[in-house]
C-alpha cells in the first residue's frame, strides 16, 4: 500500500532554514501581544498547536485522519467541566483534558489502524460523527447551550490567569511545550520508525516491526496533544461548544496543515495561522467561510500539494543544488 | 391490538418503513461512491453536495420555472452529472497519478464550496417539496397504512440499484468498466478509451446523487444540509460493506436502514449511533467489511 502515503509531499527540511525561522518566530511571538489583540495571538496558538499535533499523524506518520475534531473538542468539553463544575484548578483541567484526548484517541485508534488509507480517514471520520452524537445528547455538555462561563482561575495558586498578559504568555509556554515535543518525537528513534511507516509500510513490516502498535502509539500522542490544544482554548475563550467537535473543525485542521505544508515542523504553525487570521477577517466582511475555506481546499490540492512552507523548501534546496 | 415484542404492530412496522426509506438512500448512495471508487479511487466527498444538488434543481425548477416533478426526476440527475463531468475533467482528472487521499481531500473543499453557496443564498432552514399529486395519499395496506410517495421511492430505489447492478455486471460497456478497474493500461491498449471512461463514471456517479436527491425531495426537506449529515453516514456504511462489490453496497445500504429503523423501536437514543456502533463491530470481527476483498 506504498502509494497510500503522502511521501512526495514531505519536503526535506533545511535545517540552518528551519532554526532561523523558529528563532525569529519565538522573538515575535513573545513580543506580539504589545501590538496585536491577545485572544486573537491566543486563538491562532492553540490552533497552531493543534495543527502541529494533527501533523505528527499526516506528515509523520502518512495517516490522514479525519476525526481530530473529537480530541480538541472532547478536551475541551473535559477541561470545562472539571474546572467549572468540580472546581478544579486550570492546571489540573488541563491534564485531565489532554488525558481524556489520549484516551479517545486510543478506542478511535484502536479501530481505525485495522484499515489503510481512504478507508482509515472515513472510519476516524465516522467514530468521530458518532462522538459528536454522542456530545449533542450527553446531559454534561449541556447540549446546544455548550459549557458557558468557564472560570480561568489561578495557575498553579498563584498566577492570575485573568490577567490578559498572564494568560497570553501561558499559552504560549504550552505552546512552546507541545511543538518542542512533537519535534522530539519525530527525531527520534521512534520518529524514524514512523517515518519509515509512511515510507514504505510493508518494508517496515518485513524489518520486524511491529507496524500496528506504532500506529497506534503516534495516533494516541497526536491525539493527546490535539487535546492539550483544545483544553487550552477552553480555558482562554472560557467555554466549550459543539462547533469544537463536529467534522467541519476535523476539515479546518486538515486544511491548516496542507495549505503550510504537510509533514514539515513549521507548515502547520504557518496554516493555522493564516486560516484563522482569514477567518477573523472574514467574519466581519460577511462572505462566507465555508466558501473560502473549500476554495482553499481545491487550490491547494491542485496546484499546491507541498504547501507553502514545503515550496519554500523545495525553492531553497533547487537553488542550493544549483549553486 | 396486536403487539410484537410488547410494541403495537403499526408503530413497529411503521419505523421498519423509515428504516427501508432510510436505507434505500444510504443504497443509493454508497452503491454511487462505490462506482466511483472502483475506477477511479476517488471517495467522492462530495457526493452529499451532489445529493443536494439534485433535490435543490427539483426544487428551483418547481419554485422558478413552474417544472414538476416527473420532469425533474429526469433534469435533476442529467444536471449533476453535466455538473461532475465537468468537475472531472477539469480537477479530478489531473489527480489520478497522486495519492487517492488528495482526491478526498479535493472533493471535501468541493462540498464545502456548493454548500457554502447554498447555505448562503437560502439559509439553513428547509424548505418543503411537494408530493406530485399522483403518488399522494396512501394506500392501506390491512396491516398499515402507506404512504403511496414512500412505496415509490422504495420501488424507484431498488430499480435504480439493480439497473446500475445489471448496467456494470451484465452489458458491455460495463465489462469494459470493469475491465479498467482491474488493469486500466492494458485496457487502454486494446483500443478502449479509458480517460473517456473515467470521465463518464464520475458522471454516472454523480448523477445517481442527484437522482437520490431529487428521490428525497419530497421526504425529507430540501435544505443545504441535507447532504454532509448523510454522506458521513453512506461512509460508515461502504466500511462496513467494503467497496468491492455493487452488490454488496446495495445489500449493506438496506441492512443498516433497517437495523436503524429497529433501533428506533427499541432504544431510539441510540439510532444515531447504530450504524457506526455496527461499523465499529465488522471491523472487530472483519476488518475488510462483509463484502470487502481487499484488506
Amino acid at each position: 500500500m506504498a502509494d497510500l502515503t503522502l511521501r512526495e509531499t514531505a519536503a526535506r527540511t533545511p535545517a540552518w532554514l528551519e532554526w532561523t525561522l523558529i528563532g525569529l518566530g519565538i522573538l515575535a511571538l513573545l513580543a506580539a501581544p504589545f501590538f496585536v489583540y491577545p485572544i486573537f495571538l491566543m486563538k491562532m496558538l492553540c490552533f497552531a498547536l493543534f495543527a502541529c499535533a494533527f501533523n505528527l499523524l499526516l506528515g509523520y506518520t502518512g495517516l490522514l485522519s479525519f476525526g481530530h475534531a473529537t480530541f480538541f473538542g472532547g478536551a475541551a468539553y473535559f477541561t470545562a467541566h472539571a474546572v467549572k463544575v468540580w472546581g478544579w484548578p486550570p492546571e489540573a483541567g488541563i491534564l485531565l483534558g489532554t488525558a481524556g484526548a489520549a484516551l479517545l484517541g486510543l478506542v478511535m485508534g484502536f479501530f481505525a489502524i485495522r484499515r489503510q488509507g481512504i478507508y482509515f480517514a472515513m472510519i476516524t471520520l465516522a467514530l468521530s460523527q458518532m462522538f459528536f452524537f454522542f456530545c449533542v445528547q450527553a446531559p454534561f455538555t449541556q447540549g446546544e447551550d455548550g459549557i458557558q462561563g468557564v472560570p480561568r482561575g489561578t495557575l498553579l495558586g498563584f498566577l492570575d490567569l485573568n490577567v490578559p498578559l498572564n494568560i497570553y504568555y501561558f499559552v504560549l509556554a504550552v505552546f512552546l511545550i507541545g511543538v518542542f515535543a512533537i519535534w522530539r518525537i519525530v527525531n527520534s528513534p521512534f520518529g524514524m520508525i514512523l517515518r519509515s511507516i509512511r515510507e514504505n509500510e510493508n518494508r517496515a513490516i518485513s524489518l520486524g516491526y511491529s507496524v500496528a502498535n506504532y500506529k497506534l502509539a503516534a495516533f494516541v500522542m497526536s491525539a493527546a496533544l490535539a487535546g492539550l490544544a483544545g483544553a487550552v482554548k477552553a480555558i482562554v475563550f472560557q467555554f466549550a461548544t459543539l462547533t469544537d467537535v463536529t467534522w467541519q473543525m476535523s476539515g479546518e485542521v486538515i486544511l491548516m496543515t496542507l495549505l503550510g505544508g504537510i509533514g514539515t515542523m513549521v507548515g502547520p504553525i504557518i496554516g493555522a495561522s493564516l486560516v484563522v487570521g482569514l477567518e477573523n477577517t472574514l467574519a466581519t466582511s460577511g462572505f462566507p467561510v465555508t466558501i473560502a475555506t473549500g476554495l482553499i481546499f481545491m487550490v491547494c490540492v491542485l496546484v499546491f500539494r507541498r504547501g507553502i512552507v514545503g515550496e519554500v523548501y523545495a525553492r531553497v534546496m533547487k537553488r542550493a543544488r544549483k549553486g | 391490538m396486536t403487539m410484537i415484542f410488547g410494541i403495537p404492530v403499526q408503530a413497529f412496522l411503521g419505523q421498519l418503513l423509515v428504516g427501508l426509506i432510510n436505507g434505500s438512500f444510504y443504497a443509493m448512495l454508497s452503491l454511487g461512491l462505490a462506482v466511483i471508487f472502483g475506477l477511479l479511487r476517488v471517495i467522492n466527498f462530495a457526493h452529499g453536495a451532489q445529493y443536494m444538488l439534485g433535490a435543490f434543481i427539483g426544487y428551483l425548477l418547481l419554485t422558478r420555472l413552474g417544472i414538476g416533478y416527473w420532469p425533474a426526476l429526469v433534469l435533476a440527475p442529467l444536471t449533476v452529472g453535466l455538473f461532475g463531468i465537468v468537475v472531472e475533467r477539469l480537477a479530478l482528472s489531473r489527480l489520478y497519478d497522486t495519492d487517492p487521499l488528495y482526491g478526498l481531500l479535493f472533493t471535501f473543499g468541493l462540498a464545502l464550496v456548493i454548500e457554502g453557496i447554498f447555505r448562503y443564498y437560502y439559509g439553513v432552514s428547509g424548505n418543503p417539496y411537494a408530493v406530485p399529486p399522483l403518488l399522494s395519499g396512501g394506500t392501506n395496506l390491512g396491516f398499515m397504512f402507506l404512504p403511496n410517495y414512500r412505496g415509490w421511492v422504495v420501488v424507484a430505489s431498488l430499480i435504480v440499484c439493480f439497473g446500475t447492478w445489471a448496467l456494470i455486471e451484465k452489458t458491455r460497456l460495463g465489462s469494459y468498466l470493469r475491465a479498467a478497474t482491474e488493469n486500466p493500461r492494458l485496457v487502454q491498449a486494446f483500443g478502449v478509451n479509458v480517460p473517456l471512461l473515467l470521465t463518464l463514471t464520475y458522471g454516472l456517479g454523480s448523477a445517481l446523487a442527484g437522482l437520490a436527491g431529487i428521490l428525497a425531495a419530497p421526504i425529507y426537506q430540501v435544505s443545504p444540509l441535507m447532504g454532509s449529515d448523510l454522506i458521513i453516514v453512506v461512509f460508515a456504511v461502504v466500511v462496513v460493506g467494503g467497496m468491492g462489490s455493487i452488490l454488496g453496497a446495495i445489500v449493506t445500504g438496506y441492512m443498516l436502514g433497517l437495523a436503524e429503523g429497529l433501533t428506533k423501536v427499541f432504544y431510539p437514543e441510540a439510532s444515531n449511533l447504530v450504524v457506526f456502533i455496527i461499523m465499529a463491530i465488522v471491523l472487530l470481527v472483519r476488518p475488510a467489511g462483509l463484502f470487502g476483498r481487499d484488506a
